[in-house]
C-alpha cells in the first residue's frame, strides 16, 4: 500500500447560498481545488463524491457523474458515496484506498450539499433518513430528538449540564469569527444558547448545526510524487471506518458512540500514534452534546470529563488540543455530504500554517471525525506535515 | 348452559373540560346548564386517540379480565357513530390490536348510541348457536357536538368491551334474556360527509329515549314475566344526567337502583360506550346472584334490553382489570376550550 | 409523508402489538423483528415473540421542533424505553405532563401515530404510558 498525500484543497464558502446550485457549488470548491494542487482538469484520474440527500433536496441523484462532467473531468469515472453525514469523510476513504492501491495516481475527493432550496421541515425529514426510518422517523424522532436522548443520558450519568453542551457552541461560534469560508460570523454567549428556542430537550437551537449549503474538495496524490504538485503536502496517515446499528435504541450504551471508539482504535494504530500528539481535531458537533462524545470516543478526555474541558477552555484554541477550529459543524456549517472532506480541509490547512487568525502553533499531527447519523458511521482520518 | 359476559374492560380519556369552560366561551350560565343536564365535566379524546384506540384499549382490558385467549375469540363487533374511517372497519383494528388472528367475523356497527349493545347481541346470539366460541362487542365513540350546541356539554369519549360467550365455569353475568325496541325516529341524525349530528332538540326526548326504553323495557318485563322489584340495578342509556333518573322512576326503579352505573355526570355521554360503561360500573359492585336490567337507547331509533343474572364466576375475575369508578377518579388532566379544539382536530397548523 | 399501504401492513403487528423475534440457537430477543441474529449469524433461528409493553426510561426527550407531518401533535415526548424481556424500543410517552423520568416505568398503550391528511390512512402505532 502506498502513503497517500492531500496536494490540493477547495472549498466554497458555507451558508445560505441564494446564488448557487447544487452545480455552482460543487465547481467553486472543485476549481479552487484543482488550482490549489496546481493541476489541470485533465490530471484528474477518477473522483468520489460525497452527497447524502440531493434527491430529497433538489431532486437530483447522480451527482458524481455531474461533478465529473461540471468540472470538466471528461469521461473519468466517478462515483457517488452516501453514508448520510458522513459521505465526505465516507468518500476521502473511498479515494484514499484508490490511490494508496496504486489503482490511481490523482484523485478528486469531493462532498456537496445544497440543502436550502427546502422548507426547514423538509430538509428535517431528509435528514432523518440518516436514522432508522421504519422506526424512528416513523414514530417523528427527529435528529436533534436522537441526540436530545443521548445528551439527556449523558447527563444522567456524569453530571453534564446544559450550560456546558452551551460552551461548545460558544467556542465553535468564536473560532468560526476568525474562517472566511464559515456560516456564522458572530460570536455567541451562554446566555444567548440558553435563552435560544428548545428544539428537543435538552438540545436548544444554538446547540444545533445549521442548514447549510456548500461543497469540499480535496485533490489526493501519491505522497512520493506530491512535492511535484505542491510544496506543503500532507499525508493522511490514517484512514479508518466503523459502522453501528442505525436505530439508536439498539446500542449497547446511549453515552459513547461505538463506531468512534472503533474507529478510532484503528486510525491511532494505523498512524502509530495517540491522541496525545494530535494537535488539532475536526470533529463532529452536529449537535453540541455530539462534540463532548467525540472528545471522549476519540480518547481524548476519560468518559464524563469531556464536557468540563470545553467549559475550562481546554479545547480552545491555545488549549490543550484545538477543537474544531473551522468553527465545526456548528459555527462553519454543516452541508451535510461536504462536511466530511471540509474537515480534511481545516486540518490540512492547520498543517499548511495558513490558518491565518486561528492557527494552531507548533501543529504536527491533526485529526478529522465523520459521523453519520446517530451513530451508525463513524470515520476517522489522522494527518500529519510531510517535509 | 349458561350463556352471557365472560369479561369486560372499560376505557375513557384523561382528559377532561368542566361544563363552565365550555360554557364561558358561549356566555351561556353553567350553573343552571350543570343543574339542567345534570353533570359537571366530560372525558376530551387526545389528539392521539379516536374510537378504534378507545376500542383498542376497551377490548384489551376486557380480553385481560376474561382470562381467555384472543386467539378464540370469533367474532368481533364494533359499534361507533365515530368510526375513523367511513369505509375501512373499526373491527379489523381492533381485531388485530388484541391478537384475535385471522379467523375472525367482523364487522363494524351504527346505531347512533346503542351500536355496542346491538354488538352484545349479535356475539350472543351466534355463542348461544355454538357458531363461535366467545365474541367480543365494543361500543366506542369520539362524539361530536356542534360548537355552541348544547350536545357540546355531553359529548365526550369512551367505550366499554365485553366478551360474550358460554360455560358454566366462564361466564361471569349470564344474560338470561335480551330483546329490541325499534321504530324509524328523526329524533337525532348525521348525514354521510357532514362533520356534526342534528337534532330535534326537545323532540330527542318523549318520542326518541323514553318511548324506546319504556318500550323495550317494559317488553321485556312482559317476556320475561320480571318487574322492577326482581333487578338489584338498572343501568339505562346516559345522554345526560337527568333522562336515565327519570326514565328509571317512570319504570319503578328508586335513585339507589341506578347510582352505581351512573357515570355521565362525571365523564359525559359516551355514546355508544354510554350504557355499556355503566354496565360495567355495576358489575364492578355487584355480587353473584344480584340481577341488572340494562337498557341503551340509539337514536333514529331503538333500544336493547338485557336481564342479567351476576354468577359465583364474578368474583374469580376481580382484580383483573380496573375499576370504572376508580378509572373516574384516578387521573384527570383539565382543558381549557383551545386545547379541547386542537385536540378534537377542530383547529390545525397549516 | 406520504407512505405506501403496504408499507404501514407490513408491519401492522409488530407496530400494534409489539411483535418482535427471538434467536432459539442463543435465546435472545429482538424489537423490532429481525431476519439474522446478531450473534448467531448464518446460525439463527428466528421465531417471533410478542413482547409486554412493560418496561423502564432509559432516555427521554420533548421533541418541540417536529417533522411536518407531527406538526400538530408537538410538543410530544419520546423516551428510549428498556423493555423487560430485554430488548430498548423508542416511542412516545403520552399525557406525560413533564413527569418523565429515567427510570420511569411505562406500559405500552395504543394510539394513533398520525394521519395522512383528510383522505389519507390513518397509522395506528404502540405508544408508551407511565404506570
Amino acid at each position: 500500500m502506498r502513503d497517500v498525500a492531500i496536494i490540493g484543497i477547495g472549498l466554497t464558502k458555507f451558508g445560505e447560498r441564494w446564488d448557487c446550485g447544487l452545480k455552482e457549488l460543487m465547481v467553486e470548491a472543485g476549481i479552487a481545488a484543482i488550482r490549489d494542487a496546481n493541476l489541470n482538469s485533465k490530471d484528474i484520474e477518477m473522483i468520489y463524491g460525497g452527497t447524502m440527500a440531493s434527491g430529497r433536496f433538489v431532486g437530483q441523484e447522480h451527482t458524481a457523474a455531474l461533478m465529473a462532467d461540471q468540472l470538466g473531468l471528461h469521461n473519468i469515472p466517478a462515483v457517488r458515496i452516501e453514508n448520510a453525514c458522513a459521505s465526505g469523510g465516507t468518500a476521502l476513504r473511498e479515494g484514499f484506498m484508490a490511490v494508496a492501491s496504486g489503482m490511481h495516481d490523482i484523485v478528486a475527493v469531493g462532498g456537496v450539499e445544497k440543502m436550502t432550496d427546502v422548507t426547514s421541515g423538509e430538509a428535517a425529514t431528509a435528514l432523518g433518513g440518516a436514522g432508522d426510518q421504519e422506526w424512528e422517523l416513523f414514530q417523528g424522532i427527529t435528529f436533534p430528538g436522537l441526540y436530545a436522548l443521548i445528551a439527556k443520558r449523558h447527563m444522567h450519568d456524569y453530571g453534564t449540564t446544559e450550560e456546558q453542551l452551551a460552551a461548545v457552541a460558544v467556542k465553535n461560534h468564536h473560532n468560526a469569527t476568525m474562517n472566511k469560508y464559515a456560516q456564522f460570523n458572530k460570536e455567541i454567549s451562554v446566555g444567548e444558547v440558553m435563552k435560544s428556542k428548545v428544539v428537543a430537550d435538552p438540545l436548544k437551537l444554538l446547540d444545533c448545526s445549521p442548514i447549510s449549503d456548500g461543497a469540499a474538495v480535496v485533490i489526493l496524490a501519491p505522497l512520493e510524487t506530491a512535492k511535484k504538485y505542491n510544496d506543503t503536502p500532507i499525508k493522511i496517515s490514517a484512514s479508518a471506518q466503523a459502522s453501528d446499528t442505525l436505530r439508536l435504541a439498539d446500542r449497547d450504551s446511549l453515552v459513547e458512540l461505538k463506531a468512534t471508539k472503533i474507529a478510532a482504535a484503528k486510525a491511532f494504530a494505523m498512524a502509530k500514534t495517540s491522541p496525545s500528539a494530535i494537535g488539532a481535531a475536526e470533529v463532529h458537533d452536529c449537535f453540541t452534546i455530539a462534540e463532548i462524545l467525540a472528545m471522549e470516543d476519540l480518547g481524548f478526555y476519560k468518559k464524563g470529563t469531556a464536557a468540563k474541558a470545553v467549559e475550562d477552555g481546554e479545547t480552545a484554541i491555545g488549549g490543550r488540543i484545538a477543537i474544531n477550529t473551522s468553527g465545526g459543524l456548528k459555527g462553519c456549517g454543516h452541508p451535510v455530504g461536504a462536511t466530511g472532506v471540509k474537515q480534511a480541509v481545516e486540518i490540512a490547512t492547520q498543517l499548511r500554517g495558513e490558518a491565518g487568525g486561528r492557527q494552531v502553533n507548533g501543529i504536527e499531527k491533526g485529526l478529522t471525525h465523520n459521523v453519520g447519523g446517530s451513530g451508525a458511521t463513524a470515520v476517522v482520518h489522522i494527518f500529519e506535515r510531510y517535509n | 348452559m349458561l350463556y352471557g359476559i365472560v369479561g369486560y374492560g372499560v376505557y375513557f380519556p384523561v382528559y377532561r373540560i368542566k361544563v363552565e369552560e365550555i360554557a364561558s366561551v358561549w356566555h351561556e350560565d353553567a350553573g343552571s346548564i350543570k343543574k339542567g343536564l345534570n353533570i359537571t365535566e366530560k372525558t376530551v379524546p387526545a389528539i392521539d386517540e379516536d374510537a378504534a384506540t378507545i376500542a383498542v384499549e376497551a377490548a384489551r382490558r376486557a380480553v385481560s379480565h376474561a382470562g381467555i385467549d384472543a386467539g378464540e375469540i370469533g367474532a368481533v363487533y364494533c359499534g361507533s357513530e365515530s368510526h375513523p374511517y367511513a369505509v375501512k372497519p373499526t373491527s379489523t383494528v381492533v381485531a388485530t390490536a388484541i391478537g384475535a388472528g385471522n379467523n375472525v367475523m367482523a364487522a363494524d356497527l351504527e346505531f347512533a348510541c346503542k351500536a355496542g349493545t346491538a354488538g352484545m347481541q349479535i356475539a350472543m346470539g351466534l355463542a348461544k348457536s355454538g357458531m363461535i366460541r366467545y365474541g367480543l362487542a365494543v361500543g366506542s365513540d369520539t362524539s361530536q357536538g356542534r360548537p355552541g350546541d348544547a350536545l357540546e356539554y355531553t359529548a365526550s369519549a369512551g367505550g366499554g368491551a365485553y366478551v360474550i360467550g358460554g360455560g358454566k365455569d366462564e361466564v361471569i353475568a349470564e344474560i338470561t334474556h335480551t330483546l329490541s325496541f325499534t321504530s324509524d325516529t328523526p329524533d337525532f341524525w348525521r348525514r354521510e360527509g357532514a362533520s356534526f349530528p342534528s337534532h330535534g332538540g326537545r323532540f330527542t326526548g318523549e318520542p326518541g329515549y323514553f318511548k324506546h326504553i319504556i318500550g323495550a323495557t317494559k317488553r321485556l318485563f312482559e317476556v320475561t314475566g320480571m318487574e322492577a322489584s326482581d333487578f338489584d340495578y338498572a343501568v339505562f342509556h346516559q345522554p345526560n344526567g337527568k333522562f336515565p333518573i327519570n326514565v328509571a322512576a317512570r319504570l319503578g326503579f328508586d335513585m339507589k337502583k341506578i347510582e352505581n352505573g351512573l357515570v355521565t355526570p362525571m365523564i359525559g355521554n359516551t355514546y355508544s360506550g354510554s350504557s355499556m360503561i355503566g354496565l360495567a360500573a355495576t358489575l364492578d359492585i355487584a355480587k353473584p346472584g344480584e340481577k341488572i336490567l340494562v337498557t341503551s337507547f340509539g337514536s333514529g331509533a331503538g333500544s336493547d334490553s338485557f336481564a342479567i343474572e351476576v354468577t359465583e364466576n364474578i368474583e374469580k375475575n376481580r382484580g383483573r382489570s380496573v375499576k370504572v369508578r376508580d378509572l373516574i377518579e384516578k387521573r384527570k388532566i383539565y382543558v381549557n376550550y383551545s386545547t379541547y379544539l386542537k385536540n378534537r382536530s377542530s383547529i390545525r397548523k397549516k | 409523508m406520504e407512505r405506501s399501504s403496504a408499507n404501514l401492513w407490513r408491519k401492522i403487528n409488530s407496530r400494534y402489538n409489539l411483535v418482535g423475534c427471538k434467536c432459539q440457537n442463543c435465546g435472545t430477543l429482538y424489537f423490532p423483528s429481525r431476519v439474522v441474529c446478531r450473534k448467531c449469524g448464518r446460525d439463527s433461528k428466528i421465531t417471533e415473540a410478542k413482547f409486554s409493553g412493560n418496561g423502564v426510561i432509559s432516555s427521554y426527550t420533548n421533541i418541540r421542533v417536529p417533522p411536518d407531518s407531527f406538526k400538530d401533535e408537538a410538543p410530544y415526548t419520546i423516551a428510549i424505553v428498556k423493555l423487560d424481556e430485554g430488548p430498548s424500543v423508542e416511542g412516545h410517552v403520552v399525557e406525560s405532563g413533564g413527569e418523565v423520568k429515567i427510570g420511569s416505568r411505562v406500559r405500552a398503550v395504543f394510539r394513533k401515530m398520525y394521519v395522512e391528511g383528510d383522505e389519507g390512512l390513518i397509522y395506528y402505532h404502540y405508544k408508551f404510558e407511565l404506570v
